[in-house]
């Protein structure tokens, strides 16, 4: 399957390297990370740490502390669900319910064929028309439980 | 043969209702047809419950149709739509539907009218005048306009932005910088995002003046993961802005220069707090500082920092182009100007309302909105985000102004409204308070990071009847502890919505049987 993390440490130090001079870069770095490899792996840190002259505690530290950033590779896509306030009042705690069995993962968590992860988010700003759901960078409205299986049918 | 304009919105909760598919089936459908059209990919106009809501020119006049699906498609060229041709979802003139025309769009003005990334457009419709003036005056006369504009902190804390302006323009230093917070993270919120998406160039705007009128010469936008569209908007916009001599050095051929660089946050709530925002530019964990030293006076890199809202610099620049008395007219009390309410949840006719403060509430309810989605009664709304606490039907006659809304223990924060209908559960929205507050808690402080937890405990104990009485007495005073013992809003403000419940819902945590749906859950999870 995969390559091992250890595979990716030329890429990762070239792209911490290129970043290190600006100010407050260790974010951007992250992402950047994250956008190429889909996560950040724990042999980032120490890299990461070494271009910025940071400790690999204070790197550790900023990789735990944001959701956003995930240390085990995702599934195919990523189902963002919104757990928030505008969401619930239209039925988003039914969805989520449905979308756990559904997938028979919590939040998190990666199906066993690899194809979804499931992770709970805080309003992705589409609270006029809720539920909603966003697949990878695809935000949908009004997410039924009927609508969900239309979303995902064309990626399983 | 003449082309034909037709405006399909790229603003994302159009796309989340399939405006994408909307616009490939028009210039399909075009194409077979023989007719030239341009599609013009505009922002929305924020009526989201007719979006996709599409718009072609009738004499030099929008008019609209909507919501449109793909499918509807075909059937509005056989009405001949280009045109204004008569169709079951023909709108009328855009500007003449109720919802707009009730409005009032200074902040909003070109929102969902142009395209987003066209520079043309954006002078066209009366943008960077503000800039051309702001650069004929002193730093001192544009802070004292933004001040005298009454312009208060959009982002929730309605500080007066022209106070934060005239402390960071007295703050000696070689090096001073203008921050964006649009880490818009609270539910029932999208102002933020639209702005971003849909005119991008009013937040720049916006920001050069402030670099102008300090002195700063970078400025930084922090946006939401949550956000990707609004990110590669705001990016390309700035790429444009830079290509034009509108950002850089020399701006406009003045002495100012003003760069700016969009940063992406990582999904944490707490940085939207200021503080922790700065910490999370500076590449660290997003940990709330303490207050003094002020961001003003020590700020980014610990230098004097303007930290504002999107819609706060997004207000600057009719403030300077029409002047700081035009924006004062509008508004209420100590609240000036408008405000962009953002109307969500369980609502018929959700969507972005810029109105002058003094509105009833219940007129956006119900005159704006049309009462719930559903149907059934109105049972709560929850404004000013997951921090703001649930107001009850006997307080829908509070008018919107900062000391108004307060005056009644309620928040107009961020100007998002959550609509819930009689069957919501309000013991479960009390939970969820401090639920998510353990979630998104920095941990830098105790009644925030356990007390939150502590929280989610008692209110379930009350829930399964254990001690109900006695708990209910600790849940009040847990709640006290976090309101005077946390740093920020965050451990400060969580229990709002937890005594708006415990004292206008009373009935929702008195002593009573467990949740059969609650134990489900955690039995499944486990």
């Amino acid at each position: 399957m995969g390559q091992g993390p250890s595979q990716h440490d030329a890429e990762i130090r070239r792209l911490a390297e290129a970043r290190a001079a600006e100010p407050g870069s260790l974010l951007p770095i992250l992402h950047s990370i994250q956008d190429r490899l889909g996560y950040v792996p724990e042999a980032a840190v120490p890299i990461v740490a070494e271009a910025l002259n940071l400790s690999r505690a204070e790197v550790h530290g900023v990789v735990t502390f944001y959701h956003f950033f995930r240390t085990e590779p995702p599934g195919k896509q990523t189902v963002y669900l919104c757990r928030a306030e505008a969401c619930q009042s239209m039925g988003s705690r039914t969805l989520e319910e449905y979308a756990r069995k559904k997938l028979g993962v919590d939040f998190h968590g990666t199906t066993s064929d690899g194809r979804f992860s499931l992770e709970p988010v805080y309003c992705l700003g589409n609270c006029a028309c809720s539920p909603a759901v966003m697949v990878d960078e695809t935000v949908y409205g009004r997410v039924t439980p009927e609508r969900l299986d239309e979303i995902l049918a064309p990626h399983s | 043969m003449t082309v034909t304009k037709v405006f399909i919105p790229c603003d994302t909760t159009a796309r989340s209702l399939g405006a994408d598919d909307v616009a490939v089936a028009i210039a399909a459908v075009a194409k077979k047809r023989g007719i030239d059209v341009d599609i013009v990919r505009n922002g929305s106009r924020g009526l989201y419950w007719l979006e996709p809501l599409v718009e072609v020119v009738l004499d030099g006049v929008r008019v609209a149709y909507g919501p449109v699906a793909a499918s509807d498609v075909p059937s509005l060229f056989d009405a001949k739509f280009l045109t204004g041709g008569a169709h079951a979802l023909a709108l009328g003139p855009t500007e003449k539907i109720d919802y707009l025309a009730k409005q009032t769009r200074l902040t909003f003005a070109r929102v969902g009218i142009v395209d987003p990334l066209s520079l043309d457009d954006y002078r066209a419709n009366g943008g960077y005048r503000g800039l051309a003036n702001a650069l004929n005056m002193t730093g001192e006369q544009i802070v004292a306009a933004v001040t005298d504009s009454g312009l208060r902190g959009r982002g929730g804390a309605a500080f007066p932005t022209g106070i934060k302006w005239k402390t960071v323009l007295g703050a000696p230093a070689e090096q001073k910088y203008v921050v964006c917070n649009a880490d818009e993270g609270d539910s029932g919120t999208f102002a933020d995002r639209m702005i971003m998406e849909s005119d991008p160039f009013v937040l720049i705007e916006g920001m050069t003046i402030a670099g102008v009128a300090v002195g700063a010469t970078k400025g930084f936008v922090y946006i939401r993961a949550e956000y990707p569209q609004a990110v590669r908007t705001m990016r390309a916009a700035i790429e444009t802005a830079k290509a034009a001599g509108f950002l850089g050095a020399g701006i406009l051929g003045s002495k100012h220069a003003f760069d700016l660089e969009v940063r992406e946050a990582a999904g944490a709530y707490i940085c939207g707090e200021e503080t922790s925002l700065l910490e999370s530019l500076e590449g660290k964990r997003g940990m709330v500082r303490y207050r003094p030293p002020l961001p003003a006076m020590k700020g980014l890199f610990g230098k004097p920092t303007i930290i504002n809202n999107v819609m706060s610099l997004a207000s600057v620049p009719v403030i300077l182009d029409k002047g700081a008395d035009f924006y004062k007219n509008f508004g209420s009390g100590r609240s000036r100007g408008t405000l962009t309410i953002q109307l969500t949840g369980n609502i018929k006719r959700g969507g972005l309302i810029e109105i002058a403060f003094g509105v009833p509430l219940r007129e956006i309810l119900y005159d704006f909105g049309g009462g719930s989605a559903t149907g059934r009664p109105i049972r709560a709304v929850q404004s000013g985000g997951p921090l703001g606490a649930y107001m009850h039907p006997s307080q829908f006659d509070t008018v919107f102004d900062y000391e108004k809304f307060a005056a009644v223990g309620a928040m107009v924060g961020h100007g998002g409204l959550v609509v819930f209908d009689d069957t919501v559960d309000m013991a479960e929205q009390a939970r969820f308070a401090m639920e998510f507050c353990a979630i998104e808690s920095c941990g830098k402080c105790t009644p925030c990071r356990i007390g939150s937890v502590r929280g989610v405990e008692v209110i379930d104990r009350i829930r399964s009847g254990e001690n109900a009485t006695a708990n209910l007495v600790l849940l009040r005073e847990l709640c006290d502890t976090m309101i005077s013992g946390s740093l920020c809003a965050l451990g400060g403000m969580a229990p709002f919505p937890v005594m708006s419940v415990l004292n206008h819902f009373p009935e929702a945590l008195s002593p009573r049987v467990g949740d059969p749906e609650k134990v489900h859950r955690v039995t499944e999870i486990a």
